[in-house]
């Protein structure tokens, strides 16, 4: 049961309770449409992207606790990151939530409270739909992406 | 006032004993009951999914490769003569398990979904035209919309669907009011997977013969929990899978009524299916071979004879009682649980409860139970309809059969509570 803790940590259930950046963005330049069949788990992400950079990021949605989390902590990490940056992050985050990597995490606290999803491979979608949906948004703009 | 209320007792309701039904005797029969996951005895209650196997179903694949393998109806050997009689003996033990008339209203499949199809691309691609009318409900499991809506789209007919009630429940009278000319087809669950309701499947094929229209019942929730008779129904087809009967994997049963089967067109081609082939003329077998084209799942039929034999011995009469009481303690201990809401809650249920919780997804809670040992399934059952028309994204479905115990239920409802404390 301890892993169950490590998992639904105090900072992912508090993400969960109450998302940061839970809101669409108007003058969005970018969106996307992240859905994960297997739970019903259902995003919408908005971009504001100026110069190659990410002024502003929101999302909506429903979904599960790691979902939700997993979108309010992206949201808040990436405003202001240059698209090459969110990219690299990206990376970095599959390397937390698999374990597969040993990247440098120093300064990637917030990323790294997803540590204890590793323990939970069917999980692993979860967390990462954000982030999916996040790569497509920059990459394609509108069309709804599926993680299966 | 408080030692009024202390002097009341508060007893757990205790299980009256069936006679001839001992659910500790029956578990040891299931090897795979007697597992531990994450650390916990195993609590399997997604059987909807797929239900667990018994050893006699478990030796009888083993002992067929064993002894008894060859290949069935083209061999003068000893072993393919043996092979064959158990594999048409499993045909005689599913025509008695659902009162057919004839093993030759007996075909079998891949399971439920292969079965539909087969309706689909035989008797609807023959009989159904572009402006017809087929008739669903709004509890379809996938494997009973996409069949035929991929005959619609092909043919140009339209897909009428039979709303539900906020129970759950077929709504009667906007059934009967689809039924027209048109009607060329009715084709519903017999019991749903994901709200556990048993439609009125009588009266439902009474309403469709009186317009002349067939009616095909999905049963595959149905067979693991009560006695089918086909002929009393008056049902056109019906499908089930092995699988979910105790049975193996990759079985099923198509029956429909033989007059039906006489003129439907073969649905593969192939060997078996055939008595003749020339280059310019095949006549095909008769009936039900006409429909097993290719080598079927023989091990896989012979297991399922054993899983028939296996529910014929505890009997229907034990299984109904006992799962009765089981659906009654569980859905009590549930709803006892504030922040729980029921979906589905049909006059008349098969052992299946689905709920959401108001502040914890299913998969969350999916994941908590699971860590406890506790096997249930979340999301939309294939059965995405129903989700929309109760307005969740999912649900959590604890799924019963005869093995299952109270004390079983009780740990479901303590690891819902450990999940509420861990979200609070
Ligand atoms: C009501 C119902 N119909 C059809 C099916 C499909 O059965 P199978 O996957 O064995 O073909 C299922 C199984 O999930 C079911 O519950």
């Amino acid at each position: 049961m301890e892993d169950l803790r490590e998992l639904y940590q105090e900072v992912i259930l508090d993400h969960n309770r109450n998302p940061k950046n839970f809101k669409k963005l108007e003058n969005a330049s970018h969106t996307s449409e992240g859905y994960n069949p297997l739970c019903g788990d259902r995003i919408n992400l908005y971009l504001q992207i100026e110069d190659d950079r990410i002024k502003d990021i929101s999302f909506v949605g429903s979904g599960c606790a790691i979902s939700k989390a997993s979108s309010s902590v992206m949201t808040g990490e990436l405003k202001g990151k240059s698209l090459a940056e969110a990219k690299e992050l990206f990376k970095k985050f599959q390397g937390i939530i698999t374990g597969k990597t040993e990247a440098d995490l120093t300064g990637l606290d917030k990323l790294s409270v997803f540590a204890g999803v590793r323990e939970f491979p069917v999980r692993v979608k979860c967390a990462a739909l954000a982030w999916h949906t996040m790569l497509e948004a920059i990459e394609n703009g509108t069309e709804a992406i599926s993680t299966e | 006032m408080e030692e009024l209320l202390d002097s009341v007792v508060l007893e757990k309701p205790v299980s009256t004993p069936i006679a001839g039904f001992d659910v500790e005797r029956i578990r040891e029969d299931f090897p795979i009951l007697q597992t531990r996951v994450h650390g916990n005895p195993l609590v399997y209650l997604d059987n909807a999914a797929t239900s667990q196997k018994p050893q006699a179903v478990i030796d009888a694949i083993s002992n067929y490769y064993s002894g008894e393998n060859a290949n069935i109806h083209r061999g003068v050997h000893y072993l393919s003569e043996l092979a064959t009689r158990k594999y048409e003996e499993t045909r005689e033990k599913v025509r008695d398990l659902i009162n057919a008339k004839s093993i030759r209203e007996i075909v079998f499949v891949r399971g439920t979904t292969e079965a539909i199809n087969l309706v689909s691309s035989t008797y609807g691609r023959e009989n159904i035209r572009a402006g017809d009318e087929i008739i669903i409900s709004n509890m379809e499991h996938h494997s009973n919309i996409v069949p035929w809506q991929l005959l619609c789209e092909s043919i140009g007919a339209k897909l009428k669907v039979i709303p539900i009630n906020d129970d759950g429940e077929i709504i009667f009278d906007e059934y009967l009011k689809l039924l027209n000319d048109k009607t060329k087809l009715v084709a519903v669950v017999h019991t749903s997977n994901s709200l556990g309701t048993i439609n009125p499947v009588q009266q439902i094929i009474s309403g469709a013969h009186a317009h002349d229209v067939p009616v095909l019942l999905d049963g595959a929730q149905a067979v693991p929990h009560q006695k089918i008779n086909v002929q009393d129904l008056d049902c056109d087809f019906f499908a089930f899978s092995s699988h979910k009967f105790f049975g193996p994997t990759g079985v099923g049963v198509l029956f429909a009524k033989e007059d039906l089967l006489e003129k439907m067109p073969p649905y593969e081609g192939g060997g078996e299916m055939i008595t003749s082939v020339t280059f310019e003329k095949t006549t095909y077998n008769e009936l039900p071979h006409k429909f097993e084209a290719g080598t079927p799942n023989i091990a896989g039929v012979v297991a399922l004879g054993k899983a028939i034999d296996y529910v014929s011995e505890i009997g229907y009469e034990n299984i109904h009682r006992h799962e009765v009481e089981l659906l009654k303690y569980a859905t009590e201990e549930l709803s006892s649980i504030k922040s729980l809401r029921l979906i589905g809650t049909a006059a008349k249920k098969a052992p299946v409860i689905s709920f959401t919780l108001d502040n914890i997804h299913p998969h969350d809670m999916g994941t908590i139970l699971d860590r406890q040992g506790i096997a249930v399934r979340t999301g939309h059952h294939c059965t995405q309809p129903v989700m929309e028309r109760f307005n969740v994204p999912a649900t959590t479905r604890a799924s019963f059969a005869f093995y299952n115990t109270k004390e079983e239920i009780d740990r479901l409802v303590e690891g819902i509570h450990h999940g509420l404390n861990l979200f609070n």
